[in-house]
């Protein structure tokens, strides 16, 4: 019986969706906000990325509220698997020499291929949340392959990510001190397709890349390190 | 080109199909991956590379080695209860 009535649900629900997405034109240019940012991006925001001029730009607000969501999970995580005192850890062997050295040989370059991502946010594909996440896998890297070592300090995890939001909304305030209005781009734009250029936000995306990076390694090093 | 985008979506399917079918949570764990890779791929062929970039390093990676680790710290096996129907 439960069955049956689960079986109907879904059916009418897949109908649902069938029905209401025939009735979009699929890939059809509807809607003209994307002729406008294709138009204007480079000339408004001075990203060459027309993709972090919306992210940042455009849509900096979203993004801060994206930050935030992210934020409370890191936090809520740590909070339930947070405990006070280091329980007695099962004794582990120590990885294998190759492996050991491999890992120390790789994290550095992994950093670095991450940083380069988040730093050229707005010339190149990527930025701050796509070279957060490879920092953070660089973390993980560390941590599943070098038994030896002890595991980071929760706290500096903490703190990174605190400081880079900070720079985040300081960043965005001083814009509304400048011009009138929260996340106004008040720095000089420069010339495109220049690393030094458009104006806040390359900043504003290495603080996000330091904050999605220590963010996710610090839920990675608590699930590790808990139980 | 197109011929490739076919194949890769029905590859896509059969990995989404056996993520739910598996038993063993490691092996649908995998299979999730595999689906997030595969979808990177897909993403790239349509020109947007930057979520190409973050579902392979998120989808594929991050997630994948969350589970696993998630995974080793509790039983690992979805036990049948099909008692009532």
């Amino acid at each position: 019986m439960r069955k049956i009535i689960s079986f109907i649900l879904i059916a009418i629900i897949a109908a649902g969706i069938f029905f209401s997405l025939e009735e979009i034109p699929f890939g059809a240019a509807k809607s003209r906000v994307r002729e406008y940012y294709l138009d204007n991006g480079i000339k408004q925001t001075g990203a060459t990325n027309i993709v972090t001029s919306v992210v940042v730009s455009y849509r900096g607000f979203d993004t801060l509220g994206e930050v935030t969501v992210l934020f409370l999970a890191s936090i809520g995580l740590s909070a339930i698997l947070y405990r006070k005192k280091e329980e007695k850890r099962k004794k582990r062997r120590k990885s294998s020499l190759i492996l050991y050295t491999g890992c120390r040989f790789l994290f550095p370059l992994i950093l670095l291929f991450g940083s380069y991502i988040f730093i050229h946010g707005h010339l190149t594909p990527g930025g701050g949340f796509q070279g957060g996440a490879i920092v953070a896998s660089g973390f993980l890297l560390i941590m599943l392959g070098c038994w030896g070592w002890e595991g980071i300090n929760r706290n500096r995890f903490k703190v990174t990510e605190s400081l880079s939001g900070l720079v985040f909304v300081i960043v965005g305030l001083l814009g509304l001190f400048y011009g009138g209005y929260f996340l106004l781009n008040y720095l000089p734009k420069g010339i495109p397709n220049q690393l030094f250029s458009a104006g806040i936000i390359p900043i504003i995306y290495i603080a996000i890349g330091f904050k999605v990076g220590s963010e996710i390694a610090g839920i990675i090093n608590d699930m590790v390190r808990s139980g | 080109m197109i011929i490739l985008e076919i194949i890769l979506v029905f590859v896509m399917l059969v990995g989404a199909v056996a993520a739910g079918i598996f038993k063993d949570l490691l092996n649908a764990v995998i299979a999730a991956g595999f689906v997030s890779f595969i979808a990177a791929i897909l993403f790239y062929f349509l020109h947007a590379p930057d979520v190409a970039m973050a579902e392979a390093s998120i989808g594929a990676a991050l997630t994948v080695a969350i589970f696993i680790i998630a995974i080793k710290k509790t039983k690992g096996f979805e036990e049948d209860d099909e008692e009532d129907n």
